[in-house]
């Protein structure tokens, strides 16, 4: 793979990582504040819907926008009323929003544009355009620039402008998290709340506040989805992502900074599940590997309990299997002949790296400690 | 006994909610531009006045009971299984493996066999996350979810691959041998002589093991020690380690009940219905599942009313989508709602009803 | 941040002016939840630059009026007024506008901020945290020269100790200029040598006219350190004296309505076989330290050996040790049998297996499960014992509940309805189900954690006879408590734990509390300085 390709790949990550970063963060502002947040995908949805629905009718991609944002805090406040002034489970809240977005995005799509649960494709001005920064060169030259301006033009511009907004929430999160008097409140309630009544403070404001932004946050990424990285609502679009983002969050141990990190590299593996479809691998390296890592766990479980030896030598012997499938099955050809890797297997690699990064083998991760839990007043 | 009446609790509550999800369901189809009566009384002709339409809707009730159990026993550990799906999936997996490539003589036997074969593989695929929770508290939420998706993925894999019969186009397995055909219920109509009754439905025998499922779940959950022990550390973790009580335990074999209730749910799909696995199979009933065991209040009596409802939902719902223009997804909405005021707004219902007897008690 | 009204107070005091004010008067204040009627017309006057104590029993309503003051709960009658002026608290915000600073029983800290940001949290100068940050770091180094109270700005609350995070709430109060300081509770997780430096800058603050108002049980402490005291009784204000013109044995009959009876009735001890014997018992916690450290004891059959100690001293963890659900090095034997001591999750089963009985120092959080009924409580650890079963498979619960309703009357439970849920029952009836239930599983060896705690007087006379009668029968029994009272007049033998190790054992009839004290203070032997 040559350099050239290698930044094509990358410049494909940060595209799709763009609503992961998105709705990570719009997780994070939540989930600090004590708002276990799994409706993270049903927003995306909902905002994904109305900007492409409000798009195309009026052609104005920012009123699109706008709509979207206005989805998705629509769908923040029922949570953040099921949540906080309710007192409701929130796991519960978050499972119902998002299925509430995949009905109603359907059932209204389908009553307002009768394409099956789309919306009609967007044309330019319904769209995000990509943005060429200053000196950058266009796509036909790029294979004759230099590094660095292959670098430029490929990798930093041409991303469209909620790129760009995504990339600068970063920094901004970061800023209103630990230099703002907001953030220290917002962090505080998330820990203990009970610390930031008794000092006068709102806990419900906060934690409105909180869930607020977070809708924003959602809106902006469905947006993207629709109007930016494809061009128009299609039923189901969000796939799952939501959920990944709320891995990413975990596994970036709710910070700014390790949220983009983890965002990237997750969108590394879609860009790679994109691009290359027939990923082959020397047998014997596949069965290698596969054998390395199941031996692997049989020596680690070698002092636990009976338990543990049951589902890691399960595991184990489970790899072990199929690489002596693989193994036989291409003893006729050799050994080096190459075998492709299943395109179910890249494309399940994000919610396994997943359950790995939830399983603690990434570092553990402790959540915000009043997360999940109804703020009632002592008595 | 709280402020309110045990009935007061376990069936008003419910049935209120389900009024104000109804309440807002109409309210948009109306927004659709369709009636909501004409859109009720298309629902119940289409299920409740002919021999069919009952058919199709205890075919449905029969996945959501397997699976209103599968999250109820789990709620009952106080764990949160969004992995419906996915174990379904895996159960249909043990389902076709069972089928294809055993020498089934009879139905009979084949159901065991299948029933097994569901159930392992739901348990297993329910009891990773469980042991991922139990052992490294990973958020069995998260994981379930993902587990969901990998099961679509390892599912995708075996029907286009491994189980795929050679020149087939569809990825689906071989259809499963005669023997393994079970009974529908217009089958057993017609052996008792009932010609022209459940013509073409495809409820059959799993319905029966459906409700065998329900007394046996009561029967563990508040007659058996272990059915203790679940419910007594889906209380209170703390107060379950002072008992002896071992919560990796109790976690793991709650999650296995559950998966297995789940992977049971295969039975009717895949051998009672299509006779093959095919991609996509389970249709959400695994979501379902949910719904139904937060109506039902995770007692498999509720369960089985709640399946009910949702059946006769389910089968209305695609009359709606072929008569009117009301897309099937209305039933989405309607679940997503029945979950959103019996699971998260809850006090919603419960504190003017709490205050309405306050009130009466003081005046009574 | 602005602060009118409380500068007001405060240069009234400082000019000397209006001293005769009080800082604080309510006037007939009342709040009823339901049809329990917490506060009933409540009166008090707390006159500034005075320590102003407040005792009463548990279910007195000395919380809710404090709630008040603070403006959590507000009153369904009554006035307060600060300083002379009428004031209304309807929340946190206005009583600290109003110059008042509370001090919880559970300290209200952010345990992974820093002193600094939780000292400075809601009481932020600006938008933006830098400045709020270096003004309250000048601020604090003003006040630990003022007060004598010092902490380390940077430190994080979860690493330092209790003491400290005491000395931290206060700061929080003085940093917003707070004339009245209220203090629920706060010795209960001190040792007496924290005590004493509690104390200490009371009175400091005290000097400087700041007035404070210490409402906790422990009579000790009314006569040491408070001026004038109050004693609520019912969610009445029974009396105010002058704590120079009372004594430890008139409050407590104000707090009682009657002589209490400070000893129990018993026959001396007839100790028998050894059943416990615990030889060098180590607990490690997560975090590395040392729980228990190097424990070893003994206990005979029909014998009662007191624990005393300041809670958080090991003593939680020798119960859950030998309850079977925290994992330790060492020997412990029971009837000569060896106790596993690796199982940290479920032997449970096993401890009960060998004769041992626990009744948990947190019954609601441990003994019971609050959401089911009496009956199902009434097996609680257990459930799996073939006496209960009906068959192979399932429990007799019939059995079960004829069984418990005959416990509750033997037991006095009230109502003695097998069918009603934990939650239903008032403390001293849900510690007497706990009780029935192991008491009547006939143990060698009874553990009892707290069995007082939250329970109404005439329920702790009947539970203390059944633990004496339960020693009268050989029975042997471990009784942890914070009570010395109660450890004094139950126990045949008095052990005293501090910092994970027994500091000494002693005959209860032959020392008292000051020697106790001590031990509990970690101060061994002779050398008492």
């Amino acid at each position: 793979m040559d350099f050239l390709t290698l930044l094509q790949v990358l410049d494909s990550s940060l595209r799709l990582a763009t609503p992961l970063l998105l709705a990570c963060l719009a997780g994070l502002f939540s989930e600090r504040a004590g708002i276990f947040d799994i409706g993270l995908e049903g927003k995306m949805l909902a905002a994904a819907f109305l900007s492409a629905a409000i798009a195309a009718t009026t052609g104005s991609v920012w009123l699109g926008l706008l709509a979207g944002i206005g989805a998705s805090l629509l769908l923040s406040a029922i949570h953040g009323l099921a949540s906080i002034t309710l007192r409701g489970d929130q796991i519960i809240s978050g499972v119902a929003i998002n299925f509430l977005a995949a009905g109603l995005t359907v059932v209204i799509s389908q009553d307002w544009f009768g394409q099956g649960g789309r919306t009609p494709p967007l044309l330019s001005s319904g769209r995000f355009e990509p943005l060429n920064l200053p000196g950058s060169v266009p796509a036909k030259e790029i294979s004759q620039a230099g590094p660095f301006m292959q670098l430029y033009s490929e990798l930093l511009s041409g991303h469209s402008l909620l790129v760009y907004v995504a990339l600068l929430m970063v920094p901004l999160t970061w800023l209103i998290l630990y230099k703002t008097r907001f953030g220290l409140r917002l962090r505080a309630v998330g820990e203990n709340p009970a610390a930031v009544d008794t000092a006068g403070i709102s806990v419900v404001g906060l934690r409105y506040a909180a869930v607020g932004i977070c809708g924003v946050l959602c809106g902006i990424a469905g947006a993207y989805m629709a109007t930016a990285l494809q061009a128009g609502f299609v039923k189901d679009m969000s796939a799952g992502r939501g959920f990944i983002a709320l891995a990413a969050l975990i596994f970036a141990k709710w910070r700014p900074w390790y949220a983009l990190g983890a965002c990237l590299l997750f969108g590394f593996f879609f860009a790679v599940d994109n691009r290359f479809q027939n990923i082959l691998l020397p047998a014997w390296a596949m069965s290698g590997v596969l054998l390395a890592l199941g031996f692997g766990l049989f020596a680690y479980m070698r002092n636990k309990t009976l338990l543990d030896r049951i589902v890691l030598g399960g595991l184990g012997l489970g790899l072990v299997v199929v690489a002596t499938l693989i193994t036989l099955s291409s003893l006729s050809a050799g050994l080096d002949s190459m075998i492709k890797i299943p395109v179910v297997f890249i494309q399940s690699l994000p919610y396994v790296l997943t359950v790995v990064v939830l399983a603690g083998f990434v570092g553990k991760a402790i959540p915000p400690r009043s997360g999940g839990v109804a703020y009632v007043k002592e008595k | 006994m709280g402020v309110m009446p045990k009935w007061a609790d376990v069936v008003l509550v419910p049935l209120i909610s389900l009024f104000i999800a109804a309440l807002l369901s109409a309210l948009l189809i109306l927004a659709i531009g369709e009636s909501p009566v004409a859109a009720l009384k298309l629902m119940i002709e289409g299920t409740l006045l002919r021999s069919s339409g009952w058919g199709y809707m205890l075919y449905y009730t029969t996945n959501f009971i397997f699976t209103g159990l599968a999250v109820s026993v789990a709620f009952h550990a106080a764990l949160f299984n969004i992995g419906g799906e996915g174990q379904a999936m895996m159960g249909g997996l043990g389902v076709a493996l069972v089928c294809l490539f055993i020498p089934w003589p009879h139905w009979s036997f084949a159901i065991i066999g299948a029933s097994l074969g569901a159930a392992v593989f739901g348990m297993i695929w329910a009891g990773l996350p469980a042991y991922l929770q139990a052992k490294r508290g990973s958020h069995i939420v998260i994981t379930t979810i993902m587990f969901n998706f990998i099961a679509a993925g390892v599912l995708n894999f075996f029907l286009v691959g491994a189980l795929k019969p050679k020149g087939s186009m569809d990825p689906a397995t071989a259809n499963f041998p005669a023997t393994t055909h079970l009974p529908t219920f217009e089958d057993m109509a017609s052996l008792m002589g009932f010609e022209k009754m459940f013509r073409a439905a495809p409820a059959n025998v799993s319905f029966f093991l459906a409700l065998v499922a329900c007394v046996l779940v009561w029967v563990l959950i508040w007659r058996t020690p272990l059915g203790y022990e679940i419910r007594a550390m889906g209380k209170s973790e703390p107060a379950a380690r002072y008992a002896g009580i071992g919560s990796v335990k109790t976690i793991m074999v709650a999650m296995m009940i559950s998966g297995a209730l789940s992977g049971m749910m295969a039975i009717n799909t895949t051998q009672g219905e299509s006779e093959r696995l095919i991609l996509n199979f389970t249709e959400g009933a695994g979501f379902i599942g949910i719904a139904v065991a937060l109506m039902g209040r995770s007692h498999p009596l509720g369960v089985l009313l709640a399946a009910l409802l949702f059946g006769f939902l389910y089968q209305g719902g695609a009359e709606l989508a072929l008569w009117t223009k009301i897309p099937r997804e209305l039933i989405v909405v309607i679940q997503a709602l029945v979950i959103l005021f019996t699971g998260a707004l809850t006090l919603m219902v419960r504190g003017p009803l709490e205050r309405l007897f306050l009130s009466l008690r003081r005046e009574g | 941040m602005i602060r009118p009204r409380h500068w007001v107070g405060a240069a009234f005091v400082d000019k000397g002016i209006l001293m005769s004010q009080p800082a604080i008067e309510l006037k007939g204040i009342s709040k009823a939840f339901g049809s329990v009627q917490a506060n009933k017309d409540i009166s008090i006057r707390v006159m500034p630059g005075t320590i102003h104590g407040i005792i009463g029993e548990n279910g007195a309503g000395k919380s809710t009026l404090m709630s008040i003051l603070y403006g959590f709960y507000k009153a369904d009658a009554g006035e307060i007024f600060i300083s002379g002026q009428k004031t209304a608290i309807p929340d946190s915000q206005a009583a600290i506008f109003a110059g008042i600073g509370m001090v919880f029983q559970h300290f209200k800290l952010v345990e992974n901020f820093t002193v600094l940001e939780n000292i400075v949290l809601g009481a932020e100068s600006g938008a933006f945290l830098a400045p709020s940050l270096r003004k309250a770091r000048a601020e604090l180094a003003e006040l630990a020269t003022e007060y004598e109270l010092n902490v380390d700005p940077d430190a994080v609350i979860e690493e330092i100790g209790v003491g400290m995070q005491q000395r931290v709430e206060i700061l929080k109060a003085l940093y917003r200029r707070a004339n009245i300081l209220i203090l629920d509770e706060p010795t209960g997780v001190l040792t007496p040598t924290e005590a004493d430096q509690l104390f200490r800058i009371l009175g400091r603050l005290r000097e400087e006219g700041k007035t404070i108002i210490l409402i906790t049980h422990k009579l000790r402490e009314i006569m040491d350190i408070t001026d004038t005291v109050s004693v609520m009784r019912r969610g009445e204000m029974t009396a105010t004296v002058k704590t120079s013109q009372t004594s430890p044995e008139n409050l407590a009959e104000l707090m009682v309505g009657r002589k209490v009876l400070l000893r129990v009735d018993k026959v001396p001890a007839q100790p028998k076989q050894q059943v416990l014997e615990i030889t060098g018992l180590n607990v490690v916690d997560d975090a590395g330290v040392a729980r228990l450290n190097d424990v070893s004891l003994s206990l005979r059959a029909g014998e009662i050996l007191g624990i005393a100690g300041v809670a958080g001293n090991g003593q939680s963890e020798l119960l859950e040790v030998l309850g079977g659900y925290q994992s330790a090095t060492g020997s412990v034997k029971v009837n000569g049998a060896t106790l596993d001591l690796t199982g940290a999750n479920s032997d449970g089963q096993s401890r009960r297996a060998n004769g041992i009985a626990h009744v948990p120092e947190d019954r609601q959080r441990e003994g019971l499960i609050m959401d089911f009924m009496a009956w199902e409580n009434a097996v609680f650890g257990y459930h799996r014992d073939l006496a209960h079963q009906a068959n192979r498979f399932f429990m007799d619960n019939a059995a079960i509940k004829a069984e418990t309703a005959a416990k509750m009357q033997r037991f006095d439970v009230r109502p003695p309805n097998p069918n009603l849920t934990a939650q239903n029952f008032s403390g001293g009836n849900q510690q007497k189900i706990v009780l029935a239930r192991e008491i009547e599983r006939n143990p060698d060896l009874l553990l009892i954690g707290q069995p007082t705690r939250g329970v109404d007087i005439g329920a702790i006379e009947f539970i203390h006879q059944q633990i004496v009668a339960l020693r009268d029968q050989g029975k042997a029994i471990l009784l942890v408590s914070v009570e010395l009272d109660e450890i004094l007049s139950l126990s045949d033998r008095v052990a005293v734990m501090f910092d994970g190790q027994i500091m000494g054992e002693r005959d209860p009839a032959k020392t008292n509390e000051k020697e106790l004290g001590l031990l509990m203070a970690g101060v061994t032997g002779e050398a008492s300085t």
